[in-house]
């Protein structure tokens, strides 16, 4: 296991540029998680971390070894692919041992290893098989297989549960989780799946057009989002924004009314300001008091309920557990607990 | 549900008759061969002669010099069937995966050597070859047929690669190995039906070209098949049945070649490499 530093990594392809300067720590044993939609440059930055894209600018170091020149063989990581790249032509035993037969390992070694990665992921009965005659999720683990045999320094995953139907992917995901417990091996995990990150992570990097937007634990990015982008991209359903300005230290709806916010006292007046409160922090008021909005829609999940409200012509959503919402109809009143609420300055920074 | 029987009929009765279509000349070459001389053309157009001998087969086979021919023609086929696939397994696998300069240029000028007429271009060979002693000789054949055949050898390699996901080469090199060890253990036995079929495609044109072996062969020692044939044809008559016999014969190796690669032509080797 190994830690990997990068530095100011850039990739550009011609005059096209994709990553503009990432500077990540990835300590030893951590399960990073990268995440963004699709083109932000992440599947990039896992792919110059393999050394199967060169390097434009920049540095990548695996315990503590610069490893840009270094021909992906010779980095000593694995990687599970999007889709798990098996070879056909060769058994599931010969598709996990490939590896240590390249390194000319001893056959009772290989045979070994091969046989407690293949019972720590329940492949056992399917050894023999060829990648053709396994479905999906039995492909997936395969490739997971391929990946621990080695005992590599890290774990590179792109994006590996993509493929699967919803069920088998949440299954795979708690067995990724468990696997990472088990092994304590540094890994980085591609996806553009937002539950994924948060619950695999112990550090999230949220990307964005080739810039890191914010690297935090899931819950410091889901409490505190650095920005915006970081904002609307964690939690499910997103959060809301509402433009507002800043008015004798107060915040001020586009409605004209205040709203109570903590707010730093730098903040010019009269400069403009985003709102941002996630769906699942409004509180509907029973009492009558709050913002009047009209109910447009309602979607139940079954677990709780997604409210679609028009508030003032905006377009806005409450997520409520309380079932009595699927009744509701024509106007309700909502508040927003200050605690909750984000605001983000013209730049879509985070200032309180 | 139940399937109405009409256009069921209608399809197999076009692929019967497509079927019919392309066999008939080589069953009509089968006929020929087996009708003895005196019935050729005394007995009309029959579908089978009355009486059938395999004399013509016995003295194509004892008697001339068909023998010869035939080795020569397998040593030129096979040779250039191999030259060339190793060449555009190489070359379709660079313009499938690497890029790099002037590649636009290679492909183009690859493109026009497949314009020009063969015809135009047998002068300047044979004034290419004579001097180094390749005129009347099997290599010089061999090397004209390789440099005939790589450019759309390699077109349709390249195809075939491109066919093969990238994701497999990188597994395989994160996995540790060079990018020549995973073209080796990991591309070359996935493309084997792309082989397969290179090889037949370039042993079937190189088997029965006859303008250049025509062209740069004189004398029974050095001659192909094709060319043999032609010496069937005499002055005052064509001996039709003997020629026929050889056909036959002719067709046995390049049959032969096809049963061996089927196998790889209709199996699709990529099947569960990745999602599906």
């Amino acid at each position: 296991m190994a830690s990997i530093e990068i530095e100011k990594l850039e990739k550009s392809y011609g005059h096209v540029s994709v990553l503009h300067g990432v500077d990540l720590d990835i300590r030893d044993g951590e399960f990073i998680v990268l995440v963004g939609p699709s083109g932000c440059g992440k599947s990039t930055l896992l792919r110059m971390i393999a050394g199967l894209e060169g390097v434009s600018k920049g540095e990548i170091r695996i315990a503590g070894n610069r490893v840009n020149d270094l021909h992906p063989k010779d980095r000593d990581i694995a990687m599970v692919f999007q889709s798990y790249a098996l070879y056909p032509h060769m058994s599931v035993a010969a598709n996990m041992s490939y590896s240590l037969r390249l390194r000319k390992m001893a056959k009772e070694k290989i045979g070994a290893a091969v046989a407690s990665a293949a019972s720590k992921l329940g492949l056992e009965p399917l050894l023999e098989r060829r990648p053709k005659a396994l479905s999906g999720g039995q492909r997936q683990r395969v490739a997971m297989g391929r990946a621990i045999v080695r005992q590599p320094k890290a774990f590179l995953f792109d994006e590996p549960l993509s493929n699967l139907d919803a069920r088998l992917r949440e299954q795979m995901r708690a067995e990724i989780k468990k696997m990472h417990g088990d092994l304590k091996a540094t890994s980085i995990y591609v996806t553009h799946d937002q539950i994924e990150a948060m619950t695999l992570a112990d550090r999230i990097v949220a990307m964005h057009g080739g810039v890191v937007q914010q690297v935090g634990s899931p819950l410091e990015l889901y409490d505190r989002p650095a920005n915006l982008f970081v904002a609307g991209f964690i939690g499910s359903p997103g959060m809301n924004f509402l433009e507002a300005t800043c008015s004798g230290g107060s915040v001020r709806l586009k409605d004209g009314s205040e709203i109570e916010a903590r707010l730093h006292t730098s903040t010019p007046e009269g400069s403009s300001l985003t709102l941002g409160i996630r769906p699942e922090h409004v509180v509907i008021t029973r009492d009558g008091s709050g913002r009047r909005a009209t109910v447009e829609l309602i979607e139940p999940t079954g677990f709780g309920i997604i409210l679609h409200l028009s508030l003032h012509g905006i377009p806005f959503k409450v997520f409520t557990l309380d079932r009595q919402a699927l009744a509701v109809t024509g106007e309700i009143t909502v508040s927003f607990p200050p605690e909750y609420i984000h605001l983000f300055d013209g730049e879509g920074t985070r200032i309180g | 549900m139940k399937r109405s029987l009409l256009p069921i009929i209608a399809h197999r009765t076009a692929i019967l008759f497509f079927i019919v279509f392309a066999l008939f000349p080589l069953f009509w070459l089968l006929k020929v061969s087996v009708t003895p001389n005196d019935l050729l053309y005394s007995e009309g157009v029959r579908m089978w002669p009355s009486r059938t001998t395999f004399d013509h087969y016995t003295f194509v086979l004892r008697h001339s010099a068909f023998p010869t021919f035939f080795k020569n023609s397998l040593i030129v086929s096979a040779s250039t069937a191999v030259v060339v696939t190793v060449c555009a397994s190489l070359s379709g696998y660079a313009l499938s995966r690497f890029s790099f300069r002037a590649k636009y240029w290679i492909v183009a000028l690859m493109l026009l050597t497949q314009m020009f007429p063969l015809v135009m271009l047998v002068a300047p060979i044979f004034k290419i070859l004579s001097p180094l002693g390749l005129t009347n000789s099997l290599t010089g054949l061999i090397i004209v047929y390789s440099a005939f055949n790589v450019p759309f050898a390699t077109f349709l390699m390249q195809s075939f690669f491109d066919g093969i996901p990238k994701d497999l080469e990188e597994a395989a090199m994160i996995d540790g190995a060079t990018k020549f060890t995973a073209f080796r253990q990991i591309i070359l036995p996935l493309t084997l039906p792309g082989i397969a079929a290179t090889l037949g495609f370039v042993f079937t044109a190189a088997w029965s070209e006859l303008l250049f072996a025509l062209m740069l062969i004189n004398g029974n020692a050095a001659a192909t098949f094709p060319v043999g044939l032609l010496t069937f044809v005499s002055k005052f008559s064509v001996d039709f049945g003997q020629m026929m016999a050889a056909g036959v014969l002719a067709l046995i190796p390049a049959g032969l070649f096809f049963l061996l690669i089927q196998r790889y032509l209709v199996q699709g080797l990529t099947a569960g490499a990745v999602k599906g």
